[in-house]
Protein backbone atom coordinates (compact mmCIF):
# COMPACT_ATOMS: atom_id res chain seq x y z
CA UNK A 1 0.00 0.00 0.00
CA UNK A 2 1.47 3.18 -0.80
CA UNK A 3 2.12 6.20 1.55
CA UNK A 4 -0.34 8.58 0.49
CA UNK A 5 -3.23 5.72 0.87
CA UNK A 6 -1.82 4.92 4.46
CA UNK A 7 -1.70 8.42 5.62
CA UNK A 8 -5.32 8.75 4.52
CA UNK A 9 -7.23 5.50 5.81
CA UNK A 10 -4.69 5.02 9.38
CA UNK A 11 -5.16 8.73 9.44
CA UNK A 12 -8.83 8.57 8.71
CA UNK A 13 -10.37 5.96 11.17
CA UNK A 14 -8.09 7.35 14.32
CA UNK A 15 -9.40 10.41 13.52
CA UNK A 16 -12.99 9.11 13.25
CA UNK A 17 -12.61 7.03 16.71
CA UNK A 18 -11.02 10.36 18.33
CA UNK A 19 -14.32 12.23 16.66
CA UNK A 20 -16.51 9.61 18.50
CA UNK A 21 -14.82 9.55 21.62
CA UNK A 22 -15.38 13.31 21.47
CA UNK A 23 -18.83 13.11 20.70
CA UNK A 24 -19.26 10.54 23.55
CA UNK A 25 -17.80 12.49 25.95
CA UNK A 26 -19.62 15.97 24.98
CA UNK A 27 -23.48 13.84 25.08
CA UNK A 28 -22.52 12.45 28.31
CA UNK A 29 -20.83 15.68 30.27
CA UNK A 30 -21.53 18.34 28.40
CA UNK A 31 -24.28 18.82 25.95
CA UNK A 32 -27.40 18.45 28.45
CA UNK A 33 -25.52 20.47 30.86
CA UNK A 34 -25.16 23.12 27.60
CA UNK A 35 -28.39 22.81 26.47
CA UNK A 36 -29.56 23.53 30.05
CA UNK A 37 -27.58 27.03 30.59
CA UNK A 38 -28.36 28.06 27.40
CA UNK A 39 -32.33 27.77 27.46
CA UNK A 40 -32.24 28.63 31.50
CA UNK A 41 -29.88 31.75 30.31
CA UNK A 42 -32.34 32.79 27.46
CA UNK A 43 -35.72 32.41 29.71
CA UNK A 44 -33.66 34.33 32.81
CA UNK A 45 -33.39 37.46 29.90
CA UNK A 46 -37.02 36.91 29.07
CA UNK A 47 -38.35 36.64 32.82
CA UNK A 48 -36.04 39.88 34.16
CA UNK A 49 -37.44 41.40 31.56
CA UNK A 50 -40.77 40.57 32.61
CA UNK A 51 -39.47 41.39 36.26
CA UNK A 52 -38.34 44.83 35.17
CA UNK A 53 -34.86 44.18 35.80
CA UNK A 54 -33.02 45.02 32.57
CA UNK A 55 -29.61 45.26 33.80
CA UNK A 56 -29.78 41.59 34.70
CA UNK A 57 -32.14 40.79 31.56
CA UNK A 58 -29.14 42.03 29.04
CA UNK A 59 -26.55 40.69 31.73
CA UNK A 60 -28.23 37.02 31.10
CA UNK A 61 -28.46 37.95 27.51
CA UNK A 62 -25.05 38.31 26.84
CA UNK A 63 -24.45 34.90 28.64
CA UNK A 64 -27.05 33.46 26.01
CA UNK A 65 -25.11 34.32 22.82
CA UNK A 66 -21.53 33.36 24.72
CA UNK A 67 -23.17 29.71 25.49
CA UNK A 68 -24.74 29.36 22.09
CA UNK A 69 -21.53 30.60 21.06
CA UNK A 70 -19.57 28.05 22.28
CA UNK A 71 -22.37 25.28 21.75
CA UNK A 72 -22.56 25.52 17.86
CA UNK A 73 -18.52 25.35 17.83
CA UNK A 74 -18.96 22.05 20.29
CA UNK A 75 -21.45 20.54 17.61
CA UNK A 76 -19.76 21.71 14.28
CA UNK A 77 -16.21 20.34 15.47
CA UNK A 78 -17.53 16.70 16.25
CA UNK A 79 -19.50 16.95 12.86
CA UNK A 80 -16.33 17.95 11.02
CA UNK A 81 -13.61 15.68 12.42
CA UNK A 82 -15.92 12.89 11.86
CA UNK A 83 -17.01 13.95 8.27
CA UNK A 84 -13.30 14.95 7.44
CA UNK A 85 -12.48 11.55 9.10
CA UNK A 86 -14.51 9.74 6.23
CA UNK A 87 -13.47 11.61 2.92
CA UNK A 88 -10.41 10.86 4.35
CA UNK A 89 -10.88 7.14 4.11
CA UNK A 90 -12.85 7.51 1.22
CA UNK A 91 -9.73 8.82 -0.59
CA UNK A 92 -7.62 6.56 0.64
CA UNK A 93 -9.61 3.64 -0.84
CA UNK A 94 -9.68 5.65 -4.08
CA UNK A 95 -6.15 7.64 -3.97
CA UNK A 96 -4.55 4.84 -7.01
CA UNK A 97 -6.83 6.56 -9.52
CA UNK A 98 -5.45 10.26 -8.55
CA UNK A 99 -3.24 10.89 -11.85
CA UNK A 100 -0.31 12.20 -9.87
CA UNK A 101 3.42 11.08 -9.10
CA UNK A 102 3.75 9.46 -5.75
CA UNK A 103 5.23 12.48 -4.07
CA UNK A 104 2.32 15.26 -5.04
CA UNK A 105 0.06 12.63 -3.78
CA UNK A 106 1.91 11.84 -0.66
CA UNK A 107 1.60 15.97 -0.36
CA UNK A 108 -2.07 16.05 -0.88
CA UNK A 109 -2.65 13.45 1.61
CA UNK A 110 -0.88 14.85 4.11
CA UNK A 111 -2.11 18.31 3.90
CA UNK A 112 -5.43 16.96 4.12
CA UNK A 113 -4.59 15.25 7.10
CA UNK A 114 -3.30 18.05 8.70
CA UNK A 115 -6.13 20.27 7.65
CA UNK A 116 -8.68 17.93 9.23
CA UNK A 117 -7.23 17.73 12.34
CA UNK A 118 -6.23 21.38 12.54
CA UNK A 119 -9.28 22.80 10.97
CA UNK A 120 -11.90 21.89 13.80
CA UNK A 121 -8.72 22.18 16.28
CA UNK A 122 -8.93 25.79 15.36
CA UNK A 123 -12.66 25.85 15.54
CA UNK A 124 -12.81 24.67 19.09
CA UNK A 125 -9.68 26.27 20.32
CA UNK A 126 -12.11 29.32 19.65
CA UNK A 127 -14.42 28.40 22.58
CA UNK A 128 -11.48 28.56 25.27
CA UNK A 129 -10.45 32.63 24.19
CA UNK A 130 -13.28 34.25 22.29
CA UNK A 131 -12.00 36.01 19.08
CA UNK A 132 -8.47 34.40 19.51
CA UNK A 133 -6.77 35.64 16.96
CA UNK A 134 -4.38 32.30 17.00
CA UNK A 135 -7.40 29.94 17.01
CA UNK A 136 -8.81 31.81 14.03
CA UNK A 137 -5.86 31.85 11.99
CA UNK A 138 -5.61 27.75 12.74
CA UNK A 139 -9.18 27.64 11.32
CA UNK A 140 -8.70 29.34 8.22
CA UNK A 141 -5.18 27.20 7.71
CA UNK A 142 -6.52 24.26 8.29
CA UNK A 143 -10.07 24.64 5.97
CA UNK A 144 -7.62 26.14 3.54
CA UNK A 145 -5.77 23.23 3.44
CA UNK A 146 -8.20 21.00 2.89
CA UNK A 147 -9.85 22.49 0.49
CA UNK A 148 -6.70 23.04 -1.35
CA UNK A 149 -5.91 18.92 -1.03
CA UNK A 150 -9.66 18.74 -2.55
CA UNK A 151 -8.98 20.42 -5.02
CA UNK A 152 -5.97 18.96 -6.46
CA UNK A 153 -7.58 15.54 -5.66
CA UNK A 154 -10.82 16.62 -8.06
CA UNK A 155 -8.15 17.22 -10.44
CA UNK A 156 -5.95 14.44 -9.94
CA UNK A 157 -9.61 12.34 -10.79
CA UNK A 158 -10.16 14.37 -13.87
CA UNK A 159 -6.85 13.90 -15.42
CA UNK A 160 -7.47 10.39 -14.76
CA UNK A 161 -10.53 10.66 -17.23
CA UNK A 162 -8.24 12.32 -19.24
CA UNK A 163 -6.76 11.12 -22.57
CA UNK A 164 -2.95 11.03 -21.62
CA UNK A 165 -4.06 10.48 -18.04
CA UNK A 166 -2.59 7.55 -15.46
CA UNK B 1 -32.76 -5.37 -17.20
CA UNK B 2 -30.40 -7.25 -19.16
CA UNK B 3 -27.23 -8.86 -16.70
CA UNK B 4 -23.71 -9.89 -16.99
CA UNK B 5 -21.86 -13.11 -16.18
CA UNK B 6 -20.74 -13.07 -12.82
CA UNK B 7 -16.84 -13.81 -12.27
CA UNK B 8 -15.29 -16.13 -10.26
CA UNK B 9 -13.13 -13.58 -8.27
CA UNK B 10 -16.45 -11.51 -7.56
CA UNK B 11 -18.08 -14.30 -6.28
CA UNK B 12 -14.84 -15.15 -3.76
CA UNK B 13 -15.40 -11.12 -3.02
CA UNK B 14 -18.85 -11.21 -1.88
CA UNK B 15 -20.07 -14.61 0.05
CA UNK B 16 -23.41 -14.40 1.41
CA UNK B 17 -23.56 -13.50 4.93
CA UNK B 18 -20.16 -12.40 4.97
CA UNK B 19 -19.18 -8.89 6.80
CA UNK B 20 -18.87 -7.18 3.44
CA UNK B 21 -22.23 -8.13 2.32
CA UNK B 22 -24.22 -7.38 5.68
CA UNK B 23 -22.08 -3.76 5.72
CA UNK B 24 -22.96 -2.84 2.32
CA UNK B 25 -26.80 -3.73 2.42
CA UNK B 26 -26.91 -2.63 5.61
CA UNK B 27 -25.11 0.65 5.10
CA UNK B 28 -27.12 1.57 1.93
CA UNK B 29 -30.27 0.16 3.60
CA UNK B 30 -29.21 2.75 7.02
CA UNK B 31 -28.86 5.64 4.21
CA UNK B 32 -31.36 5.21 2.67
CA UNK B 33 -33.80 4.94 5.55
CA UNK B 34 -32.10 8.20 7.13
CA UNK B 35 -32.82 10.24 4.06
CA UNK B 36 -36.38 8.72 3.96
CA UNK B 37 -36.81 9.87 7.45
CA UNK B 38 -35.57 13.35 6.45
CA UNK B 39 -37.90 13.97 3.71
CA UNK B 40 -40.97 12.98 6.25
CA UNK B 41 -39.40 15.75 8.19
CA UNK B 42 -38.56 18.43 6.10
CA UNK B 43 -42.47 18.25 4.77
CA UNK B 44 -44.49 17.19 8.05
CA UNK B 45 -42.43 18.60 10.50
CA UNK B 46 -40.21 20.96 10.12
CA UNK B 47 -42.17 24.11 9.10
CA UNK B 48 -44.53 23.31 11.58
CA UNK B 49 -42.23 23.70 13.90
CA UNK B 50 -40.97 26.22 13.07
CA UNK B 51 -44.17 27.90 13.04
CA UNK B 52 -44.92 26.74 17.09
CA UNK B 53 -42.09 27.79 18.04
CA UNK B 54 -42.48 31.48 16.39
CA UNK B 55 -45.46 31.50 18.32
CA UNK B 56 -44.59 30.71 21.73
CA UNK B 57 -41.75 33.35 21.43
CA UNK B 58 -44.21 35.81 20.69
CA UNK B 59 -46.51 34.65 23.84
CA UNK B 60 -43.05 34.80 25.85
CA UNK B 61 -42.62 38.68 24.04
CA UNK B 62 -46.63 39.22 25.29
CA UNK B 63 -45.99 37.51 28.92
CA UNK B 64 -42.95 40.02 29.20
CA UNK B 65 -45.51 43.39 28.15
CA UNK B 66 -47.72 41.98 30.90
CA UNK B 67 -45.00 41.69 33.68
CA UNK B 68 -45.93 37.91 33.94
CA UNK B 69 -42.88 36.13 34.85
CA UNK B 70 -44.70 32.91 35.66
CA UNK B 71 -46.26 33.10 31.94
CA UNK B 72 -42.36 33.68 30.12
CA UNK B 73 -41.58 30.54 31.85
CA UNK B 74 -44.54 28.19 30.67
CA UNK B 75 -44.09 29.62 27.33
CA UNK B 76 -40.17 28.85 27.28
CA UNK B 77 -40.79 25.15 28.40
CA UNK B 78 -42.81 25.18 25.60
CA UNK B 79 -40.13 26.55 23.66
CA UNK B 80 -37.57 23.95 25.05
CA UNK B 81 -39.85 20.93 24.01
CA UNK B 82 -40.39 22.14 20.43
CA UNK B 83 -36.59 22.67 20.02
CA UNK B 84 -35.81 19.00 21.38
CA UNK B 85 -38.21 17.67 19.57
CA UNK B 86 -36.49 19.55 15.68
CA UNK B 87 -33.11 18.96 17.18
CA UNK B 88 -33.84 15.10 18.08
CA UNK B 89 -35.23 14.59 14.83
CA UNK B 90 -32.61 16.19 12.57
CA UNK B 91 -30.13 14.11 14.67
CA UNK B 92 -31.73 11.03 14.01
CA UNK B 93 -31.84 11.87 10.06
CA UNK B 94 -28.05 12.35 10.44
CA UNK B 95 -26.62 10.11 12.76
CA UNK B 96 -28.72 7.32 10.51
CA UNK B 97 -26.95 8.29 6.96
CA UNK B 98 -23.84 8.93 8.93
CA UNK B 99 -24.18 5.26 10.21
CA UNK B 100 -24.72 4.08 7.01
CA UNK B 101 -21.72 5.96 5.43
CA UNK B 102 -19.20 4.05 8.48
CA UNK B 103 -20.82 1.06 7.32
CA UNK B 104 -20.12 0.96 3.62
CA UNK B 105 -16.46 2.51 4.40
CA UNK B 106 -15.98 -0.54 6.63
CA UNK B 107 -17.17 -3.04 3.58
CA UNK B 108 -14.52 -1.22 1.89
CA UNK B 109 -11.82 -2.19 4.42
CA UNK B 110 -12.77 -5.74 5.63
CA UNK B 111 -9.97 -7.73 3.40
CA UNK B 112 -7.68 -6.01 5.31
CA UNK B 113 -9.01 -6.74 8.58
CA UNK B 114 -7.23 -9.35 10.11
CA UNK B 115 -9.62 -10.77 12.21
CA UNK B 116 -10.99 -14.78 11.19
CA UNK B 117 -14.40 -14.93 9.37
CA UNK B 118 -16.95 -15.14 12.13
CA UNK B 119 -15.93 -12.70 14.30
CA UNK B 120 -16.19 -9.73 11.14
CA UNK B 121 -19.29 -10.92 10.81
CA UNK B 122 -20.17 -10.76 14.28
CA UNK B 123 -18.46 -6.93 14.27
CA UNK B 124 -20.52 -6.34 11.62
CA UNK B 125 -23.60 -6.66 12.60
CA UNK B 126 -22.96 -5.04 16.15
CA UNK B 127 -22.18 -2.54 13.99
CA UNK B 128 -25.41 -2.64 12.24
CA UNK B 129 -27.18 -3.08 15.36
CA UNK B 130 -25.22 0.16 16.90
CA UNK B 131 -25.90 2.17 13.79
CA UNK B 132 -29.72 1.22 13.97
CA UNK B 133 -30.21 2.34 17.71
CA UNK B 134 -28.24 4.59 17.39
CA UNK B 135 -30.79 6.88 15.95
CA UNK B 136 -33.66 4.98 17.19
CA UNK B 137 -32.56 6.27 20.87
CA UNK B 138 -31.94 9.81 19.46
CA UNK B 139 -35.55 9.90 17.99
CA UNK B 140 -36.89 8.54 21.65
CA UNK B 141 -35.30 11.29 23.46
CA UNK B 142 -38.07 13.56 23.00
CA UNK B 143 -40.84 11.23 24.17
CA UNK B 144 -39.55 9.00 26.49
CA UNK B 145 -37.89 11.78 28.85
CA UNK B 146 -36.49 11.46 32.21
CA UNK B 147 -39.33 9.03 32.32
CA UNK B 148 -38.51 6.08 35.59
CA UNK B 149 -34.67 7.55 34.97
CA UNK B 150 -32.54 7.60 37.94
CA UNK B 151 -30.05 10.19 36.69
CA UNK B 152 -31.33 14.21 36.53
CA UNK B 153 -31.17 15.02 33.22
CA UNK B 154 -30.08 11.69 31.02
CA UNK B 155 -33.40 10.03 30.22
CA UNK B 156 -33.63 6.30 28.67
CA UNK B 157 -33.34 6.92 25.41
CA UNK B 158 -30.41 9.54 26.06
CA UNK B 159 -29.29 6.10 27.47
CA UNK B 160 -29.87 3.74 24.96
CA UNK B 161 -28.27 6.32 22.43
CA UNK B 162 -25.04 6.76 24.14
CA UNK B 163 -24.80 3.19 24.61
CA UNK B 164 -25.26 2.63 20.43
CA UNK B 165 -22.39 5.06 20.05
CA UNK B 166 -20.38 3.41 22.78
CA UNK B 167 -20.78 0.21 20.88
CA UNK B 168 -19.89 1.58 17.24
CA UNK B 169 -17.20 2.95 18.65
CA UNK B 170 -16.07 -0.47 20.37
CA UNK B 171 -16.76 -2.28 16.76
CA UNK B 172 -14.27 0.61 15.12
CA UNK B 173 -11.55 0.03 17.47
CA UNK B 174 -11.76 -3.60 16.62
CA UNK B 175 -11.88 -2.73 13.15
CA UNK B 176 -8.55 -0.80 13.78
CA UNK B 177 -6.96 -3.54 15.81
CA UNK B 178 -7.85 -5.67 12.72
CA UNK B 179 -6.32 -3.89 10.47
CA UNK B 180 -3.08 -3.01 12.74
CA UNK B 181 -2.79 -6.82 13.08
CA UNK B 182 -3.30 -7.20 8.98
CA UNK B 183 -0.31 -4.48 8.47
CA UNK B 184 2.30 -5.42 10.89
CA UNK B 185 1.91 -9.14 10.96
CA UNK B 186 1.27 -9.59 7.17
CA UNK B 187 3.53 -7.40 5.28
CA UNK B 188 3.95 -9.08 1.78
CA UNK B 189 -0.12 -9.71 2.35
CA UNK B 190 -0.22 -5.35 2.04
CA UNK B 191 -0.30 -5.51 -1.64
CA UNK B 192 -2.94 -7.89 -1.55
CA UNK B 193 -5.37 -5.74 0.40
CA UNK B 194 -8.79 -5.42 -1.41
CA UNK B 195 -8.91 -2.46 -4.07
CA UNK B 196 -12.03 -1.20 -3.49
CA UNK B 197 -12.96 0.14 -6.98
CA UNK B 198 -12.60 -3.64 -8.02
CA UNK B 199 -14.15 -5.50 -5.17
CA UNK B 200 -14.76 -5.41 -1.23
CA UNK B 201 -12.17 -8.78 -1.28
CA UNK B 202 -9.97 -10.43 -2.85
CA UNK B 203 -8.54 -8.06 -5.45
CA UNK B 204 -5.61 -6.61 -5.77
CA UNK B 205 -5.01 -3.32 -3.36
CA UNK B 206 -2.96 -1.41 -5.98
CA UNK B 207 -3.76 -0.87 -9.72
CA UNK B 208 -2.15 -3.20 -11.94
CA UNK B 209 -2.43 -3.94 -15.52
CA UNK B 210 -4.77 -7.17 -14.15
CA UNK B 211 -7.27 -4.42 -12.87
CA UNK B 212 -10.60 -3.38 -15.51
CA UNK B 213 -10.19 0.14 -15.88
CA UNK B 214 -12.73 1.97 -14.09
CA UNK B 215 -16.15 2.09 -15.54
CA UNK B 216 -18.00 5.19 -16.58
CA UNK B 217 -20.32 4.48 -13.60
CA UNK B 218 -17.68 4.51 -11.03
CA UNK B 219 -15.61 7.58 -12.68
CA UNK B 220 -18.58 9.22 -12.86
CA UNK B 221 -19.00 9.02 -9.19
CA UNK B 222 -15.70 9.76 -7.75
CA UNK B 223 -15.09 12.42 -9.67
CA UNK B 224 -18.62 14.18 -9.41
CA UNK B 225 -18.49 13.10 -5.72
CA UNK B 226 -15.44 14.67 -4.66
CA UNK B 227 -16.30 17.96 -7.00
CA UNK B 228 -19.48 18.18 -5.38
CA UNK B 229 -17.31 17.96 -1.43
CA UNK B 230 -15.35 20.98 -3.01
CA UNK B 231 -18.26 22.89 -3.58
CA UNK B 232 -19.42 22.21 0.03
CA UNK B 233 -16.50 22.99 1.60
CA UNK B 234 -16.16 26.15 -0.64
CA UNK B 235 -19.45 26.97 0.30
CA UNK B 236 -18.83 26.34 4.13
CA UNK B 237 -15.61 28.75 4.01
CA UNK B 238 -17.99 31.44 2.87
CA UNK B 239 -20.53 30.90 5.16
CA UNK B 240 -17.95 31.21 8.31
CA UNK B 241 -16.47 33.89 6.39
CA UNK B 242 -19.32 36.22 5.84
CA UNK B 243 -22.13 34.89 7.45
CA UNK B 244 -21.64 33.09 10.75
CA UNK B 245 -20.32 35.90 13.11
CA UNK B 246 -22.97 38.32 11.51
CA UNK B 247 -25.72 36.22 12.74
CA UNK B 248 -24.33 36.09 15.78
CA UNK B 249 -24.48 39.49 16.38
CA UNK B 250 -27.56 39.80 14.59
CA UNK B 251 -29.50 37.17 16.78
CA UNK B 252 -28.06 38.85 19.60
CA UNK B 253 -29.12 42.58 18.19
CA UNK B 254 -32.72 41.31 17.42
CA UNK B 255 -33.48 39.40 21.19
CA UNK B 256 -32.37 42.63 22.88
CA UNK B 257 -34.74 44.71 20.50
CA UNK B 258 -37.22 42.23 21.34
CA UNK B 259 -37.24 42.33 24.73
CA UNK B 260 -36.87 46.44 24.62
CA UNK B 261 -39.87 46.34 22.52
CA UNK B 262 -41.44 44.28 24.82
CA UNK B 263 -40.99 46.80 27.66
CA UNK B 264 -41.34 49.39 26.20
CA UNK B 265 -43.35 49.46 22.58
CA UNK B 266 -45.08 46.57 22.77
CA UNK B 267 -46.94 46.55 19.04
CA UNK B 268 -42.95 45.96 17.97
CA UNK B 269 -42.36 43.14 19.31
CA UNK B 270 -44.01 40.72 16.72
CA UNK B 271 -41.45 42.19 14.25
CA UNK B 272 -38.68 41.43 15.73
CA UNK B 273 -40.09 37.91 16.51
CA UNK B 274 -40.54 37.86 12.70
CA UNK B 275 -36.99 39.00 11.71
CA UNK B 276 -35.31 36.41 14.95
CA UNK B 277 -37.73 33.30 13.06
CA UNK B 278 -36.38 34.99 9.91
CA UNK B 279 -33.02 34.41 10.80
CA UNK B 280 -33.38 31.16 12.25
CA UNK B 281 -34.58 30.00 8.82
CA UNK B 282 -31.80 31.36 6.98
CA UNK B 283 -29.09 29.48 9.26
CA UNK B 284 -31.04 26.69 8.81
CA UNK B 285 -30.81 26.57 4.98
CA UNK B 286 -27.47 27.72 4.78
CA UNK B 287 -26.10 24.97 7.34
CA UNK B 288 -28.44 22.32 5.27
CA UNK B 289 -26.88 23.38 1.67
CA UNK B 290 -23.23 23.02 3.15
CA UNK B 291 -23.95 19.98 5.14
CA UNK B 292 -26.11 18.28 2.60
CA UNK B 293 -23.80 18.80 -0.74
CA UNK B 294 -21.09 17.07 1.35
CA UNK B 295 -22.63 14.37 2.47
CA UNK B 296 -24.38 13.91 -1.33
CA UNK B 297 -20.78 13.97 -2.34
CA UNK B 298 -19.38 11.46 0.54
CA UNK B 299 -22.32 9.21 -0.43
CA UNK B 300 -21.13 9.40 -4.65
CA UNK B 301 -17.95 8.51 -3.96
CA UNK B 302 -18.59 5.32 -2.03
CA UNK B 303 -21.47 4.55 -4.15
CA UNK B 304 -18.51 4.19 -6.45
CA UNK B 305 -16.89 1.73 -4.91
CA UNK B 306 -19.69 -0.73 -5.27
CA UNK B 307 -21.25 0.07 -8.81
CA UNK B 308 -19.54 -3.21 -9.72
CA UNK B 309 -22.16 -5.44 -7.28
CA UNK B 310 -24.86 -3.74 -8.63
CA UNK B 311 -26.23 -6.18 -11.28
CA UNK B 312 -28.17 -4.22 -14.04
CA UNK B 313 -27.30 -3.35 -17.31
CA UNK B 314 -25.00 0.09 -18.42
CA UNK B 315 -28.10 1.85 -19.11
CA UNK B 316 -30.06 1.28 -16.11
CA UNK B 317 -26.59 1.72 -14.37
CA UNK B 318 -25.94 4.96 -15.86
CA UNK B 319 -29.70 6.08 -15.03
CA UNK B 320 -29.42 5.87 -11.48
CA UNK B 321 -26.02 7.51 -11.22
CA UNK B 322 -27.08 10.03 -13.23
CA UNK B 323 -30.47 10.75 -10.68
CA UNK B 324 -27.82 10.39 -7.77
CA UNK B 325 -26.15 13.51 -8.70
CA UNK B 326 -28.66 15.46 -10.28
CA UNK B 327 -30.19 14.72 -6.96
CA UNK B 328 -27.39 15.56 -5.16
CA UNK B 329 -27.15 18.69 -6.86
CA UNK B 330 -30.84 19.86 -6.60
CA UNK B 331 -31.39 19.37 -3.06
CA UNK B 332 -28.64 21.51 -1.42
CA UNK B 333 -29.00 24.41 -4.23
CA UNK B 334 -33.05 24.38 -4.11
CA UNK B 335 -32.50 24.30 -0.16
CA UNK B 336 -30.22 27.44 -0.38
CA UNK B 337 -32.47 29.11 -2.49
CA UNK B 338 -35.92 28.47 -0.24
CA UNK B 339 -35.72 31.80 1.57
CA UNK B 340 -34.93 33.49 -1.77
CA UNK B 341 -37.78 31.71 -3.66
CA UNK B 342 -40.00 30.46 -1.24
CA UNK B 343 -41.87 27.23 -0.79
CA UNK B 344 -41.66 26.37 -4.22
CA UNK B 345 -38.09 25.80 -3.74
CA UNK B 346 -38.29 24.24 -0.73
CA UNK B 347 -40.46 21.77 -2.93
CA UNK B 348 -38.12 21.43 -6.03
CA UNK B 349 -35.71 20.38 -3.05
CA UNK B 350 -37.97 17.46 -1.52
CA UNK B 351 -38.00 16.73 -5.12
CA UNK B 352 -34.06 16.38 -5.43
CA UNK B 353 -33.89 14.28 -2.08
CA UNK B 354 -36.25 12.01 -3.64
CA UNK B 355 -34.44 11.45 -6.65
CA UNK B 356 -31.24 10.39 -4.38
CA UNK B 357 -33.76 7.86 -2.78
CA UNK B 358 -34.95 6.49 -5.95
CA UNK B 359 -31.47 5.95 -7.41
CA UNK B 360 -29.97 4.62 -3.87
CA UNK B 361 -33.25 2.18 -4.08
CA UNK B 362 -31.97 1.23 -7.85
CA UNK B 363 -29.03 0.71 -6.83
CA UNK B 364 -29.78 -1.67 -4.00
CA UNK B 365 -32.22 -3.45 -6.07
CA UNK B 366 -29.05 -4.26 -8.79
CA UNK B 367 -27.03 -5.53 -5.75
CA UNK B 368 -29.69 -8.07 -4.58
CA UNK B 369 -29.75 -9.45 -8.14
CA UNK B 370 -25.82 -9.42 -7.96
CA UNK B 371 -25.52 -11.13 -4.64
CA UNK B 372 -28.63 -13.69 -5.67
CA UNK B 373 -26.96 -14.74 -8.62
CA UNK B 374 -23.62 -14.88 -6.92
CA UNK B 375 -25.47 -17.62 -4.38
CA UNK B 376 -27.23 -19.17 -6.61
CA UNK B 377 -24.02 -20.01 -9.07
CA UNK B 378 -22.74 -20.94 -5.86
CA UNK B 379 -25.26 -23.48 -5.32
CA UNK B 380 -24.79 -25.00 -8.58
CA UNK B 381 -20.79 -25.30 -8.22
CA UNK B 382 -19.19 -28.84 -6.64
Amino acid sequence: MSRDRKVLIFGGLALAAFGMFYGLHYALFVEHQTLDQLGGSLATAFVSAAERKLPESRAALDRYAAIRYDYVRQVDVHSHWIGLAMLMIVFGAAFDRVAFSGSIKFWIALALTIGAIVFPLGVILQTVSHGSALASALAILGSGLVIMALAATALGFARQGAPGGA
Amino acid sequence: MATKAVSSPMIAGFPAMSAQRLLVFGGVALIAGGMIFGEIFAVFVLHQNGGKTGEALLAATKAVTAQNPEAVKQAFVSIGGLLEDRGTKVDTHVHMTDAGYLALLLALVQSSVALSAPRKRFLAKLFLLGGTLLPIGIFLIHYVGLAYSPFPVIGWASILADSAGALLIVVLTAEVWGLWRHFRGQPEAVASMSHVGTAAAGCPAERSSADPAPTWEERALLGGGTVLVLLGFLYGAWYAGKNLYEQEARERNILSFMLDAAVKTPDLSGQFVNSYGMLAAERAVQIAAHSHIIEFGLLAMLLSFVQRYVFLNAVWKRRWVVLLLLGSLILPVFVWLELKVGLVAGGIADVGGLLVVIALIGMLAGMLRYSGSVDALRGAQP
